[in-house]
């Protein structure tokens, strides 16, 4: 059945979509020609002038080893906020599937720290594990453990790991719960008379049938390690020990707004938006194929 | 091959006792039917057998070994489910060859009796698509195949013909007993279709309301039913319930007088029992099922041949019936 509605003239439609094509302008279209713009030029050190210098700026960013180095942080950054996420929502998930009582508070409980804002969030870890205060670091200090992360590297990525699953856990968590919630039951009362144990009817049922959500759940968690996180990364470490942890959106602003150098800080705008594209192309194949059953 | 032994068996939820005390032996290669109206508990009393719930008292014995502590997979039974709960993701192949794969059955055995039910179920052709792409019908034949294969000991069913339509289910009907005759399983089988249970139960269980109201072969139950719930439960249309005080016949201990409606005939005004007029009249074709107020308000349904004179409706009858086919039964539903 056709349940479009069909307008007469061109203004009605124009007027409806107006204020969302106002607001794409404004925040998005505008700012990125800036970028692009920008990105072919280098302003003198005043921002009086502006020497055009073609894909001057790219040549040097690629060539740029640190800015290369600040790839490979966000990719294993990406990976391990995905994974730890993922991992420990998953599991949540399960166990609050076999939950009969007190389930919605647990799940209310869950839930809480997705409303709490990034850069919140980490300055909360940021105190638990404050090198000269925290709790974590007391603790780990008793049991003989020199917890450093404004010196140690891996340290330091490690914090910025935690704080930035952390509020990722009780979005994925919902998302797998329900997952878990649209399996039926009778499936996995089949599997169990067919003799498969829990981890067995894991394996064999209930993460495949899961796929769909793990699927939907990876990409967009990828996309937010990628850009969401630069509130937890500049109030736990600013990037540091050592740029350990700069991720590539964390560069933009480091390079742009401290290092006041804005052509470069607007290539690396424009190379972002080119990935955001792809990963955005990615996103969406999955979830138009998004395997049914 | 097995006996298996349910011995006063009994189910609470919380404080509610569900399930009231059930006994009943099982001989090897018997079909019975658990049949009752929905809420009860039916469906409970089978998942218990299967393991699903746990029996809160009295004990299920299968080969006379004491099955109540064991996993469903330490029973050794298989369960068709009302939904068919095929695993959505695998194959037919997969799909029946699961249970034997956990079990590490060696890979040409897996494929020998696969095959072999396949054959069984004519679903041969089928054995590498997935569920969604099956009928309804053949989703069920997955379903029993994926319970052969594994040849258990006792086979359970949980209304699994209820999502069939009407045609498929007598098809189906006839299958599921071919099939358990030729394997010899001992089967428990739950609906609340009355059909499927005469027709297909060695003997059925009626349940009402947590209990087993009567256990025995379907004709015997149908004949001789044990309370008054079983005899509005067995049979359709159901029996006819009169008030014995209404007749004249009442002594203290017979309270209700039932009559099958097969049982009763129409005749002129005066010349029966209980006068009255016709309701309406539903001719069905073999068979014609009249509906009569009688003078005391009563309402009774009369089935007679279909190629028996119909009296329209309005008119004014009297019904009579043969004195050896009332049954007679307590304040409390029971026969006397």
């Amino acid at each position: 059945m056709e349940k479009r509605v069909k307008f007469k003239g061109i203004l009605l439609p124009l007027l409806l979509v107006l204020p969302q094509l106002l607001v794409t302008a404004v925040f998005f279209f505008y700012p990125a020609g800036q970028a692009i713009w920008q990105s072919l030029f280098i302003p003198d050190p005043f921002g009086l002038s502006m020497r055009y210098v073609g894909l001057g700026n790219f040549e040097f960013l690629l060539s740029d080893p640190y800015y290369r180095a600040s790839f490979v942080t966000t990719a294993v950054f990406s990976l391990l906020v995905t994974l730890v996420s993922m991992g420990v929502a998953l599991y949540l998930a399960v166990l609050a599937d076999r939950l009969i009582k007190g389930s919605g508070t647990y799940r209310t409980l869950l839930i809480w720290p997705y409303a709490v804002a990034p850069a919140v969030a980490g300055v909360l870890w940021l105190f638990m594990f404050n090198t000269r205060v925290g709790v974590v670091t007391w603790y780990l200090g008793l049991l003989g453990y020199d917890w450093n992360h404004v010196l140690n590297e891996s340290e330091a990525m490690g914090l910025v790991v935690i704080a930035s699953a952390w509020g990722r856990i009780s979005y994925n968590f919902l998302f797998f719960l329900a997952g878990l919630q649209a399996i039926p039951r009778s499936v996995i009362e089949a599997a169990a008379i067919d003799g498969a144990h829990f981890w067995t009817r894991f394996r064999t049922i209930v993460f495949p049938l899961l796929s769909p959500t793990t699927f939907f759940l990876l990409v967009v968690n990828i996309v937010y390690a990628f850009f969401e996180t630069f509130g937890v990364i500049h109030t736990i470490t600013s990037g540091g020990p050592q740029q350990a942890t700069t991720t590539l959106v964390y560069k933009v602003f480091a390079d742009g707004f401290v290092g006041q150098d804005l052509g470069s800080s607007a290539a690396q705008s424009v190379i972002l938006l080119v990935v955001v594209g792809a990963l955005t192309i990615v996103q969406f194949k999955f979830i138009e194929r998004r395997v049914h059953y | 091959m097995a006996t298996l032994t349910l011995e006063n068996v009994k189910k609470t939820f919380g404080k509610t006792e569900v399930i009231h005390g059930v006994d009943i032996d099982v001989a090897d290669g018997e079909f019975i039917v658990i049949v009752g109206p929905s809420g009860c508990g039916k469906s409970t009393l089978l998942r218990m057998v299967a393991g699903l719930e746990s029996v809160s008292e009295g004990e299920v014995r299968i080969n006379g070994a004491r099955v109540n502590e064991k996993e469903p997979m330490e029973r050794d039974i298989a369960m068709v489910f009302q939904n068919y709960a095929l695993y959505p993701h695998m194959s037919v192949f997969d799909n029946m060859a699961y249970g034997l794969k956990i079990a590490k059955t060696p890979k040409p055995e897996i494929a020998e009796r696969v095959a072999q039910a396949a054959k069984m179920l004519q679903l041969e052709p089928y054995l590498q698509r997935r569920p969604r792409e099956l009928s309804g019908g053949q989703r069920q034949r997955v379903a029993m195949g994926r319970a052969i294969v594994r040849k258990p000991a006792v086979f359970l069913f949980d209304e699994p013909l209820s999502n069939l339509d009407a045609k498929l289910r007598v098809q189906m009907r006839l299958e599921i007993k071919q099939l358990q005759r030729e394997l010899g399983v001992t089967a428990l089988y739950v609906t609340h279709d009355q059909v499927e249970a005469m027709t297909l139960a060695d003997r059925m269980i009626v349940m009402n309301g947590g209990r087993a109201d009567q256990i025995g072969a379907p004709l015997e139950v149908y004949a001789n039913p044990a309370t008054d719930f079983v005899a509005g439960f067995i049979g359709s249309p159901p029996t006819n319930f009169l008030e014995a005080s209404s007749l004249g016949i009442a002594d203290g201990q017979q309270s209700r007088i039932g009559i099958r409606p097969e049982h009763m005939i129409l005749t002129a005004r005066g010349a029966g029992r209980l006068d009255g007029h016709v309701l309406y009249t539903e001719a069905l074709g073999a068979e014609t099922l009249v509906h009569v107020r009688s003078s005391a308000g009563d309402t009774l349904t009369i089935r007679q041949d279909g190629a028996a004179p119909t009296p329209p409706e309005g008119t004014d009858i009297s019904v009579a019936w043969d004195e050896t086919q009332q049954m007679f039964f307590d304040a409390e539903g029971r026969r006397s």
